[in-house]
């Protein structure tokens, strides 16, 4: 490696090292695949398509550029401290992918597990985070209900004083908890599809399908129509709209959620800090940024843009909980749309169109997902089968009342 | 040092009268009233103020006000703080350089720039990933490494307060642009406020008087200096920090005059310490009568940087060159040849050198000299060979609009090929922009313009027709294409926050990073503190270069808010964290409680010191079984509902049957949501045939409020809904003594067991206090709910305090009432439920109106009903030995999880350690047997019990 950079520094041209690779002039005639949406979730699952099915004559179609959407916008928070065991086995292979991913795509994700805190500012809180705690360790996953003395010594800069209107009480604690670097994973698993055929179509808007007696045939697109035998989509904030297209409706609501960065300054945060009660949390990112965030909007919205009481609220309680950050200036604000459910668990699987699969649902806390989603929508694509890991997160289990209930552990904090 | 300034009129900024000593890097340093400390610096001969974020780059001045962040310093605690733009003013607490190791001269980090070459875009990516765990090791260095100043550990939170502000036309930017907007629209009529960053509203008028001889704002004009405006949101709300104090201005109309940034010329070293802007130098003149240096060097593309070359010979700056990358001659040329200056045509800067020994090898230094080069085809330049010794080079490599706030707005901002800059289209039209920030330049151009503007803005602002105003079309002449000189050893710095040098951008663009957005996101070109504002355009013509497309082809970056680095403890401003007191949280007070958070409220969790807990609970509990004790349950949610359908309003909502509920009885309520998930739960009485009043738990108050109004308004029922959540107080006083103590204080009501049964409701007085009475049994005793209007809810608990003194009565708090229902195995909604539980599960089924055909939830409990039962809450008991394990435990049934505790204690009533928990229906059965997992991973044994778990038959709450 060191030496790479040697020999990288001593050569007198610069190698193109070509990660994302060119939108086609052309489509092909057909396709076995077409993935709507080009964010690391559909990325992903190209990847694996290609690596694990050998289904290799894929398209990604996205309408702007690369992984512009929530994927570009998420403050990169990795965990697997849910509450249900459908969540917890889900995010805890996820968990696990992230920790070879770097290797496993040749980038580097920049994984960093930090530790992550979840604060608890009442006894329900706690009882809550217990709970958590108790069916993490369950399935293996480390994860602690920890009190002040030691969320003083993992945490020495946060302000634990009781001189506050919400004083901290304990915490849940998840070693593993962590942040990688977000626009990456989504170049990785890019350059991986590509390398094995997959084409990448930026700037291409879906704007609808060709469906035959309920099975999906063709994908119509600002550019021309796609033949295709499957179709996967992977859209986040937009997914109830291109469902729509698709002649399906889902129980999702798209709402705002914004977040900021401060400017960089030298090592002040290692761990990622959580608080539900007062809907903020923060981490430090290599660079020496805050990346900060809070609950999401109050309603439902498709507009990107980005509002001053978000700023004023957010940092208003974050000041409770770090009076230093006074002191910082914050320097980009930007909002991404979450695509929320009723039980804060994705949707995955099959749709009510034949050969027309569906990921979603992912509202404030896909990211960490990405890899597991990848993996498992692949195999449920190739296979026509819904992947053993996401049974439970079928489209029908509303119809049947049958939530996954994750609002406890996925509200804020991502 | 003050000696050594220009004079007056130099220094129009300044207040020669008064010096100012301050503190950098340790040496003592003497400024003048009005300085900036970055004036004061230069002034003092200090030429590194900074060093670079990558590279570790000793860097000066690069614009000077410029918003560019070039020049940040640390003050005291606070990081990042640009000198530039920091007063001096007395009691400065000591300034430092960031981001080095030592001194800012002698940084001892600074060999990381030595290895450029080895550090090529994206490098991190393409790193440190192999062997699998690298990056864990490598990552801490990394991080040391990272960032610019250093946050204080320790700092504290002054808070900072809102100011409100409310006008017809908002300008922003009070140069000459701005001024000539804000008179023209308050000579119209309007209300105007000019909001200017500086200390003084003129702008480029303070730097060139003669060209804009008019630049005074009018009496009519409210002007308020010191005022960054940050932020243009979407309903309008412009966002404007005010020195100290976080504006949130509310203007009809916007006119952004926020001019123009100045771009440097990119070519070798151009950041040098000593290499500024042509504005920067100026401004130094002046505004602040400071000599930028002895021998200056001044390249630009453009006649500003002939004017600056002619106000440095002015203020006695020796004139090593002038290059002009242009062929053309006008009449600045003339001037400056008359002043014996010597004028290089079609000659750019090559490179810039520094020559400070052994050490400035090292660490780098300032610039002692320039080479130029004379231009070539397509971009070429042929180096001259040449030295012309230096110590200032002053550059101007065109302009880039400061329209953020026309762009957070709704415009947009994309590259005009005939202005060779960027221009604002599809303004918003409460939105106008003028002068530099709308591409214009020359001066009578600039205020005609803006004056047409500003009256536009009057007439839209006070509702008038207005003409749609075409904004004007950016003025060429003031930018060139390609300000950029690549060097065959590279060193040309483009984005100087991130030490971005040409081929960073032709390599990221190489692999495959080709659209803007992508591009700055691999290169971090844009990411740094300035946003960018010295680099967009010309990231953008080396992108589209390296793409062989014109510029225009690759869009710019979306500008977010905020305009410049934003003060976080402004926007925070005061903390507003709203806590409601309930009538009685006085007499808590006064007895000692230990309080908990419960929601907005602090609730007594019992009355004694926190190391008292356990003997004060357990008294408490004691008080209510043998004698009285009395509890504050004022934040119950409290509703009132009348009218003809109130009834039959209810019902339709509430799982639990209410239509037939007779006059003068309270009952049971439960309700469920959509999906059939227990969502609430409470009392209903009814104290009339068309007048019921509800209780909500205190977690659910505002929720089933909103859900009742929002259910009535869609069904229009004949039924008014007033919430009394927070006009009455309410506490129950139970025990056995209970009706002992109520009955010397109570008129009206007849306490007799025949005459007030367990669940009635009764209009009464208490104390004199009209109330209302609920007779319940929450915690198993004889009781009372006493609701009253919360004027009255202190007078009505002292005065039982008073008669139950006698009774051996004790306040209880929310910990005792606790283990009372729990003995009573009465459920908690939201502690003993979860989000998902239905009311079979919760062993509630028997709430559910069986024959009620209309309820929330009910379809939903229809089909969920169809599938076997997964878990079923049930009480339990353990051996007294064993220890109580704590809430959310988990049951275990073989190796999985069979359901979890949701309450246990011990209990000296019911005898033994007794709780709820979730388990499997095949352990539901009285006497059987589980296991439960203590966190400490400990299994113990628990056997179903039957419930009540005290006074199963219920006499003593029912005598
Ligand atoms: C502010 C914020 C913070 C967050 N923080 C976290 C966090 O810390 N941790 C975490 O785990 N999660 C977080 N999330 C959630 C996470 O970002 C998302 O759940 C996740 O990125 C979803 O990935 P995706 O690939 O499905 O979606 P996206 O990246 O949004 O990709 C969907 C793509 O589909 C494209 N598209 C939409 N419609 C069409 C169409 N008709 N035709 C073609 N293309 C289309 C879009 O342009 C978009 O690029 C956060 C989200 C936000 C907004």
């Amino acid at each position: 490696m060191v030496l790479s950079l040697l020999r990288y520094g001593l050569r007198r041209r610069h190698v193109p090292w070509r990660v994302i690779p060119p939108t086609p002039d052309r489509f092909k005639p057909s396709y076995d695949v077409v993935i709507v949406g080009g964010g690391g979730h559909a990325l992903a699952a190209a990847y694996y398509l290609a690596h694990r099915h050998d289904i290799t004559n894929v398209a990604v179609v996205e309408r702007g550029w690369l992984a512009g959407g929530n994927t570009a916008r998420n403050t990169a928070i990795i965990r697997s401290n849910y509450l249900t065991p459908e969540g917890v086995q889900f995010y805890d292979q996820s968990v696990r992918l992230w920790r070879t991913i770097s290797n496993d795509l040749g980038i580097n994700v920049m994984v960093s597990e930090r530790g992550h805190l979840t604060l608890a500012h009442t006894d329900a809180a706690i009882r809550t985070m217990r709970w958590r705690a108790e069916v993490n360790k369950h399935y293996g996953v480390a994860s602690e209900v920890v009190g002040p003395a030691e969320i003083a010594a993992l945490c020495p800069e946060l302000n634990l004083s009781h001189e506050v209107r919400y004083p901290v009480l304990g915490a849940l604690y998840h070693p593993p908890g962590g942040i990688a670097r977000h626009d990456a994973v989504a170049w990785g698993y890019a350059m991986g599809a590509a390398a094995r055929g997959v084409e990448i179509h930026q700037m291409t808007e879906v704007t609808g399908f060709d469906i035959d007696h309920g099975r999906v045939t063709g994908v119509r697109t600002t550019r021309g129509t796609m033949r295709t035998g499957r179709v996967l989509q992977a859209v986040a904030g937009n997914s109830s709209r291109v469902a729509a297209l698709a002649g399906f409706r889902l129980p999702i609501r798209t709402v705002p959620l914004q977040a900021c960065v401060s400017e960089p300054v030298k090592p002040f945060l290692d761990t990622v800090i959580v608080s539900g009660s007062l809907h903020v949390y923060i981490s430090q990112t290599a660079r020496g940024e805050f990346v900060m965030g809070g609950a999401t909007d109050p309603y439902a919205l498709y507009a990107q843009r980005s509002t001053l009481e978000f700023k004023e609220t957010l940092f208003s309680d974050m000041l409770e909980l770090f009076p230093q950050l006074a002191h910082m200036k914050m320097l980009r604000q930007w909002a991404g749309l979450a695509d929320m459910t009723p039980d804060f668990s994705p949707v995955m699987g099959l749709t009510p169109v034949e050969n027309y699969f569906i990921d979603s649902g992912w509202g404030t806390w896909g990211f960490k997902a990405t890899p597991v989603c990848g993996l498992t929508m692949a195999a449920t694509v190739a296979t026509g089968k819904p992947h053993a890991l996401i049974e439970g997160f079928a489209l029908d289990r509303f119809a049947r009342f049958d939530q996954i209930g994750e609002r406890g552990a996925a509200s804020v904090g991502s | 040092m003050t000696t050594g300034r220009l004079p007056p009129p130099y220094g129009r900024l300044l207040d020669r009268a008064r010096t100012i000593p301050f503190e950098f890097e340790g040496a003592r340093i003497e400024g003048l009233a009005g300085d900036t400390v970055a004036s004061a610096l230069w002034a003092a001969g200090t030429r590194v103020l900074a060093r670079s974020f990558k590279y570790r780059r000793p860097r000066g001045l690069l614009g000077h006000g410029a918003f560019d962040a070039t020049s940040y310093v640390q003050r005291g605690a606070e990081p990042n703080v640009a000198a530039d733009r920091l007063l001096l003013v007395d009691g400065l607490p000591a300034i430092e350089g960031q981001n080095r190791i030592g001194s800012l001269t002698r940084d001892r980090g600074a060999w990381i720039g030595h290895l450029g070459r080895f550090l090529p875009v994206g490098f991190y990516y393409r790193t440190f990933f192999r062997p699998a765990g690298s990056w864990d090791r490598i990552e801490p260095a990394i991080r040391r490494r990272a960032g610019l100043g250093i946050l204080g550990k320790d700092g504290h939170h002054a808070e900072c307060e809102k100011v409100h502000l409310f006008c017809d036309v908002a300008v922003v930017g009070g140069g000459p642009a701005g001024i000539a907007a804000a008179n023209a629209a308050a000579a119209a009529g309007a209300e105007v406020i000019l909001f200017e960053a500086m200390a003084r509203a003129g702008g480029f008028a303070l730097v060139d008087p003669a060209a804009f001889p008019d630049a005074l704002p009018a009496d009519g004009v409210r002007v308020m200096t010191g005022a960054i405006a940050q932020g243009l949101f979407e309903d309008g709300m412009l966002a404007v920090e005010l020195g100290d104090r976080h504006g949130r201005v509310r203007a009809r109309c916007v006119v952004v005059a926020t001019g123009a940034a100045e771009q440097p010329i990119v070519f070798r070293n151009n950041d040098l310490p000593g290499v500024m802007l042509a504005s920067a130098a100026r401004a130094l003149i002046h505004l602040y009568a400071v000599r930028p240096g002895t021998r200056a060097a001044v390249v630009t593309v453009n006649d500003h940087g002939l004017a600056a070359a002619l106000d440095l010979h002015a203020a006695g700056v020796e004139i090593a060159i002038v290059a002009d990358a242009r062929t053309a001659t006008n009449i600045l040329h003339e001037r400056l040849a008359e002043a014996g200056v010597t004028v290089r045509l079609g000659t750019v800067p090559y490179e810039a050198v520094q020559s400070n020994g052994l050490a400035g090898l090292y660490y780098g230094g300032p610039v002692t000299g320039i080479e130029l080069a004379t231009k070539g085809a397509h971009g070429t330049a042929r180096p001259e060979g040449a030295l012309h010794v230096c110590d200032l080079v002053v550059m101007s490599g065109g302009w880039s609009p400061l329209a953020a706030l026309a762009c957070h707005a709704g415009a947009r901002l994309a590259y005009d090929a005939d202005a060779d800059t960027f221009a604002l289209s599809d303004i918003p039209g409460h939105v106008f922009a003028v002068g530099a920030a709308a591409g214009l330049h020359t001066p009578t151009l600039v205020v005609e313009d803006a004056r047409e503007a500003g009256h536009a803005a009057a007439d839209a602002a006070l509702g008038r027709s207005v003409l749609a105003r075409a904004s004007p079309e950016p003025e060429p002449g003031f930018n060139h294409p390609w300000p950029i000189v690549p060097h065959p050893k590279g060193k040309e710095f483009l984005e100087f926050d991130e030490d971005l040098t040409i081929a960073d951008i032709e390599n990221a663009v190489a692999d495959g990073f080709d659209h803007g957005e992508l591009l700055k996101r691999y290169s971090t070109a844009g990411m740094g503190p300035s946003q960018g504002k010295q680099a967009a355009l010309a990231v953008l013509r080396v992108a589209a270069r390296a793409r062989r497309l014109a510029p225009e082809g690759i869009g710019p970056t979306t500008s977010r808010p905020p305009f410049t680095a934003e003060r976080i403890d402004l926007l925070a401003g005061r903390a507003f964290h709203p806590a409601r007191a309930t009538a009685m949280q006085l007499q808590h007070r006064a007895y000692g409680a230990t309080t908990m958070v419960a929601g907005l409220w602090q609730r007594p969790a019992f009355y004694g010191a926190p190391a008292d807990a356990e003997r004060a609970i357990a008294a408490e509990v004691m008080a209510v079984h043998e004698a009285t004790g009395m509890i504050d349950v004022s934040t119950l949610g409290k509703i009132e509902l009348r009218g003809p359908d109130a009834a039959a309003f209810l019902d339709r909502i509430y799982a639990t049957p209410h239509a037939k509920q007779p006059v003068g009885r309270g009952r049971y309520c439960l309700l469920l949501d959509e999906a059939g998930n227990i969502a609430d739960d409470g009392v209903i009485g009814r104290l009339a045939e068309t007048h019921f009043y509800v209780t909500a738990t205190t977690g659910q108050a505002d929720a089933t409020y909103r859900l009742l109004t929002w259910l009535n308004a869609q069904w229009g029922m004949d039924v008014d809904i007033t919430n009394l959540t927070g006009a009455f107080a309410a506490l129950n006083i139970a025990g056995p003594a209970s009706r002992t103590v109520l009955a010397g204080l109570v008129e009206d009501v007849d306490l007799a067991p025949g005459a007030f049964k367990y669940m009635d409701v009764r209009h009464g007085r208490v104390a004199g206090v009209a109330a209302r009475l609920l007779r319940v049994g929450f915690v198993g005793e004889l009781g009372y709910e006493i609701h009253m209007p919360a004027a009255y809810g202190q007078a009505v608990w002292t005065a039982l305090a008073d008669a139950g003194r006698a009774h051996g009565l004790r306040p209880f708090g929310v910990e005792a009432q606790r283990l009372l229902r729990l003995q009573k195995a009465h459920v908690i909604i939201g502690q003993d439920t979860d989000g998902l539980t239905t009311p079979a599960e919760a062993n509630m089924g028997w709430a559910v109106g069986k024959t009620k055909t209309s309820f929330v939830g009910r379809a939903a409990l229809a089909v969920r009903g169809t599938r076997p039962l997964q878990r079923v809450l049930v009480g339990f008991r353990m051996d007294a030995s064993a220890t109580v394990p704590p809430e959310a435990s988990l049951v275990i049934e073989g190796d999985a999880i069979g359901g979890r505790v949701t309450s246990a204690a011990r209990s000296a009533a019911a005898g033994g350690i007794i709780g709820l928990a979730f388990v499997p229906p095949s352990r539901a059965a009285e006497g059987s047997p589980f296991a439960i997992r203590l966190p400490s991973g400990a299994m113990v044994g628990a056997e179903v019990a039957p419930t009540p778990f005290y006074d199963p038959g219920n006499t003593r709450q029912e005598r």
